[in-house]
Formats: structure tokens, sequence, C-alpha cells
């Protein structure tokens, strides 16, 4: 089994101090910062600044950024240089997203660790293109056809777009997925203070590549972790890659066997490893009657929310979820055992999370989705009903 | 190299073979296919090209094609319909020691994947574009390409094809490709040089191969067999090197004749090498633009 061997940042790419700067320039600079190199991307609102960043900063650095045709191009020229040795990303909102769906299905089959980032804009279809949502929250989840896991991450404000995108390339590399970065339009366009720290205190984890000799190598064989070694072109491998169902040596194999023990393998991998994934912040939840669950800006418009149930004497607190998949379904099992209700706000009406809390929960408590159609955020009050409304 | 040692008989090593997952065969395709002759013709174009077999990687879309890639014994990569050529794009750049070549059908890489066909030879991505034109998406069983000849009969078009089809080389070479050929399965010893020098040429070359496609194609047209379809090929071909692309397109049941030959053969400034000039003069101390893996 490879071992995970952390490195420091590359100092001369890391712009180490304080700034005042945009969730989208942050995100940037994370990634860069994590030791991506390749970004393919297609402009589209609200990501676009994003790009537009790297497109900058990539010569200064020693990486590439290339405008590609459209999204579907960008989501596969993106694992092209995955394979040619790089750690590469794509950057799209949601039209862009549904486009390169087929190709997180392909990143998931194929093991490339990469990330997508998704600035949520409402939907559906064209929607409102310069205005938040979290809709896409199941698409990343489930938008490829077929069974696979992938990670997700919320960052809630313009740090966190930095420190959780070197997260996201670690885990990429970690578990050789497709890690999706769903960030929305209000965290990508806030602009609040960011701190990059020195690149000796920012751990890069770097690419799992395999010490054996090609002759005893099997590119699709899993390790403890269920997590198989990874090679690039030009090493003398001669291996082979494809969405087809495969056996270990990376060949298409049509057997029901093949199937179940590549698939599920590619499930358990993710959640048989979930603990070490997953990130939450919890506040003010010791003795607290309601649990208000959320994420992204939706979390930050709650902290108000529960201010205002303090002043009306509730005590309510905050499970704010950073790793959204593998969902950390235990822990809430755990905390409806302790509170009386649990409130979910995100923005998207059909309680893309609140489900999934929903099913965690198992009725040990109720849960009180607070949707919203997207295009602005929670009125707090909203929340502080629905709050009190769960009590009742 | 699996070198099949329990075999008797010493019969001489198809030369091929050392560039063959031969643990993989049988392969797919029918009996009559060309695909089979052009990656023979590829294996050939490969052993005189003095490129290392570990810096060749092969890239392959979906259909019959799409399965060259893996049969080949270099780094393989399969990848989504039509979707080929960016990831080729990806993987050329990450690593730009690599000599990358783009192995697919009509339908892969001129229908579904047609966007990226030509944006990848607008850049000049130096790239080597196999393309075999079977005038049919054969795999799923003989829908119409976009290349299928007029009044063709296709699945989807079980009266004949009415619309017009693309004239590829013409395509490729408006789009900006350096390189563009094309031959016909018939003719392997052309078509092992076109690959030759399309493998040496850097920039975006294109080599379309005409190849029967028997069990679907030519059935439903009632063509014949493969060997008619040889046969058409060598009988009916005109080799016109340096034509206008813009009047070699195809007819095939309505013209005496199809052009083949080597069409284009020019001299551009490829993608990688334009990119690091744009920005040498950003960077100093003779550090490159892009590090590469």
């Amino acid at each position: 089994m490879a071992e995970l061997l952390y490195q420091h940042a590359e100092p001369e790419a890391v712009l180490s101090g304080t700034h005042f700067m945009d969730g989208n320039h942050a995100a940037c600079e994370g990634a860069i910062a994590a030791g991506c190199r390749f970004a393919a991307g297609y402009p589209i609102t609200p990501s676009t600044e994003i790009v537009e960043r790297f497109a900058e900063r990539a010569p200064h650095v020693g990486a590439m950024f290339i405008q590609m045709e459209d999204e579907i191009a960008s989501s596969i020229c993106l694992q092209g240089a995955v394979w040619g040795g790089l750690k590469a990303m794509t950057v799209t909102s949601g039209p862009g997203f549904s486009l390169m769906m087929e190709h997180t299905g392909y990143a998931a089959m194929t093991e490339t660790p990469c990330v997508f980032v998704d600035v949520q804009r409402a939907g559906p279809s064209t929607g409102l293109p310069t205005l938040p949502a979290q809709g896409d929250m199941l698409q990343c989840r489930f938008g490829s056809h077929g069974d696979y896991e992938a990670i997700a991450l919320c960052p809630s404000s313009v740090q966190e777009c930095f420190d959780f995108m070197i997260e996201a390339f670690n885990l990429a590399e970690a578990y050789r997925v497709p890690v999706f970065f769903m960030m929305d339009e209000c965290v990508g366009h806030m602009t609040e203070k960011l701190v990059i720290p020195d690149a000796r205190e920012i751990s890069v984890l770097g690419r799992r590549f395999t010490k054996k000799p090609p002759e005893e190598f099997l590119p699709y064989a899993p390790g403890e972790d269920l997590v198989p070694e990874m090679v690039k072109a030009g090493d003398g491998y001669r291996f082979h890659v494809t969405g087809l169902t495969h056996d270990e040596r990376g060949y298409p194999s049509t057997t029901l066997a093949t199937q179940r023990q590549l698939v599920v393998r590619l499930i358990e991998k993710i959640q048989r490893n979930a603990p070490k994934i997953w990130k939450w912040e919890e506040r003010n939840l010791q003795g607290a009657e309601v649990a208000v669950i959320s994420y992204g800006i939706s979390a930050r418009v709650a902290l108000k929310a529960i201010e205002l149930a303090k002043q009306d004497g509730i005590q309510a607190g905050l499970f704010r979820l950073i790793t959204v998949w593998p969902f950390p379904g235990q822990r809430i099992q755990e905390l409806a055992t302790r509170v009386r209700a649990i409130v979910v706000p995100e923005l998207n009406l059909r309680g893309q999370v609140a489900n999934e809390v929903e099913r965690a929960v198992q009725g040990r408590c109720p849960v009180v989705p607070v949707g919203h159609p997207g295009g602005g955020v929670h009125d707090p009050q909203d929340i502080f009903h629905a709050i009190k409304e769960a009590l009742s | 190299m699996n070198s099949n040692d329990s075999t008797e008989c010493t019969l001489p090593l198809n030369p091929v073979v050392p560039f063959l997952r031969t643990e993989r065969m049988p392969h797919i395709w029918c009996p009559g296919c060309g695909i089979g002759t052009t990656v023979n013709c590829f294996a050939r174009a490969v052993m005189d090209c003095g490129i290392p077999l570990d810096e060749l990687a092969i890239v392959s879309g979906i259909g019959c094609t799409g399965r060259v890639a893996g049969y080949l014994k270099l780094d393989s990569f399969h990848t989504t319909h039509g979707r080929a050529i960016p990831f080729a794009t990806g993987l050329k750049l990450s690593n730009p020691k690599l000599h990358v070549v783009v192995y697919s059908g009509d339908g892969d890489l001129a229908g579904i994947g047609g966007n990226h066909f030509i944006h990848a030879a607008r850049r000049n991505l130096d790239l080597t574009v196999i393309l075999v034109n079977n005038f049919t998406y054969a795999m799923t069983g003989g829908q119409a390409t976009p290349t299928a000849p007029k009044e063709s009969i296709e699945t989807t078009a079980p009266y004949g094809v009415f619309e017009e089809p693309f004239n590829l080389p013409h395509l490729a070479a408006s789009s900006g490709a350096v390189y563009v050929a094309r031959w016909t399965a018939y003719h392997v010893v052309q078509t092992k040089k076109a690959i030759l020098e399309a493998l040496q040429k850097k920039g975006f070359s294109f080599v379309e191969i005409l190849a029967p496609c028997p069990t679907i194609y030519l059935r439903r047209n009632r063509l014949g067999g493969a060997v008619e379809e040889l046969k058409y090929y060598k009988e009916h071909c005109v080799i016109q090197n340096g034509a206008d692309t813009k009047d070699v397109g195809i007819d095939l049941r309505h013209q005496d004749k199809v052009t083949i030959g080597k069409f284009l053969d020019i001299e551009k400034k490829e993608y990688y090498d334009a990119y690091q000039e744009h920005y040498a003069g950003l960077l100093k101390g003779g550090k490159q633009a892009v590090a590469g893996a």
C-alpha cells in the first residue's frame, strides 16, 4: 500500500500574508497552494473569477490554464492532465455542472483524483446566474449514472475557501475520487479577511504513486484501505484505463463478479474511511434544545436565527456540515438523541440535505426543513420561526 | 511480451505482436472489419517511427474503433464517447514528452466529438488523430453517422440518409490541422506511411482511413462483403496528393471515384511551443511557463 506522503506547499506559489479577498480568488489560491498545476475551464457566472485568477497566476507558478470549448471538454481534459501526472481542477456553476456529469462518473470509475468546483447558483436551467443557491447538493452526489461515492465539501467563509480547497485536493489524492468543492454564489463573491499561512504550515498530500516495477504492478488492485496505487503515463507501466467495468489489470470485463467487486469497492473505500474524512463544526450544542444543521452561506445566516432564539429563551446550537458527502449520519444520530428538534435551513426547496438528516435521525426527534428557492439567502426570522415551530 | 510459448511448432512471430496485449485476444472486431488492418498499419508505423514505446500514449473514445486503445500495449486510455481529444489535450499538456495518439471512429470523433475535433485543430495541438471511417455507428447496430453517404441505409435512416455528410479532410484542414491524409484499409502501405508521417509531425495531424464494416454497413446496404469493399477501394480510389481538400468530399455511391492521398503537410507553430514562447517574456531565469509532470 502506498504511503500517504505529506509535504509542505511550494513556498514560491503561496501568497503568505493577510489579504482582503473574495471567496472565488481564495479558492484559486487554495488550489495553487495545494499543488494544483493544471486547470481546464469554461466561463460561467458566478464561478469565473476562479479560472480568471488561475489564468493570471499559472505562468508564475509553473501551472497551465486552458480555456476549453465547453464544460464537457473541461471535465475530461483535467483527467487527462491527472494521468499525465499533474494535480488538476475544473470550475463551473449549475448549467456547466450539469454538462460535466458524465465525467464525474468517469473520474469515479477510473479512480482519477481531481477536484470539481461548483459555485452554486439558482436553477433549474439558466435560473438566476448571479444569485446564490444550494441546489446541486444531490447532483454532486448522484448526478452521474450508476453507483459510486464521492466527497463533497462546503466552505462558508473566504478563509475556508482557501483552507478546505487544500483539503479537497488532499482527499482526492488520498482516496482517488473526484472531490466536489460545493461553494455558493455568496461565499464565492463575498470579500473578507483571509490569512494565508506560511508554506511550511500547509500540508499537501503527494500522489500515491506505486513503487512496484511494471511487471508486478496491477493498476486496480486495492491496498488495505481499498485504494489502488497510482501510475502516470510515460513511466513505462503501459497500463490501461477504461470507463468500462474492469478487473484489477484495468481490462474490461463484463461479468457480474467483476462489476460487484469493483463497484462495491468504489463505495466502500469512502464509506469505510468516512470517519477519517468527516469534518464539521459544532457551536453551542451543549445543552441545546434545538440543533440547526446547515452548511455554506446558510449556516452563517442561521447564526443570526440562533441569536434570535436565545433572546426568546430558546437554547439552540449549530451543527455546520463541512463534509456533506460522505454524510456524517452517525454523529447526527447521536445529536438527535440529545436535542428536542432539528432544523435544517438550505437554499433549495426539496430538502436535499434535510432528507439525509431525516434518514440519519430515524424519527428520534422532529426534523424541520427550511427551504428556499435560491436567488437570495434566508431571512433569519424564517429560521427562527422554524426553531419555535419545531419545539411546539 | 506474451510469446505463447505453449505452441509446439515454431512459427515466426507476427511482427506486430509485441505491440499488442495478446492476453486480451481474441478481439471484438468482426471478420472482415477494417479496424484490425488499420491497427496493423499503426503498429508497423510505430516500429519505424523511433518514438520510445514508453513515451507513446493512445487515447480512444467509444465505439468499435474506440476499442483500439485497449488492445495496444502502450499507456492507453479508453475514455467517454466523443471525448478522446479533450482527454488527450490534458494528457499531452501535462506531460509534453508524450506522443499522444487519438484513435477512434467517425461517429465518435466527427459526430459527438466534432466540437473538440475542430478546436484541437484550431489550437494546433501536437496530437496524431487517426479516424477510422466506416460510415456507421457499428457498435450500436448501424445508425447514421455524420459521414454516412447520402441514400445509404442506416437503422436510423431506414429510407436512406438525406443529410449532407462531412468532408473530414476539409474540416480538419480548414480548422487548422498541419497534416491531413485519407487512405483506405486496402492501401495498407500508404496508410502505414501516412501514420508514420503523422506521428513524426509536430502539430495536429489527421489521418482518415476508410474501412469496411461488413457486418453492419455493407450488409445493410447490400454492398457485398469486405472483399467487395476493398475491391471497390482498389478500383475507385484516385490518389491525388496535394488535392484541394474542398474537392475531396465523398459521394461514395454516386461518383465513380474517391479521392485519397496526402492532402496537406505544412509547418505551423504547435500549441505548446506557442504557449512557451508567449509566456517566455514573463518569466525570469529561463524558467519554463509549464513545469509538466
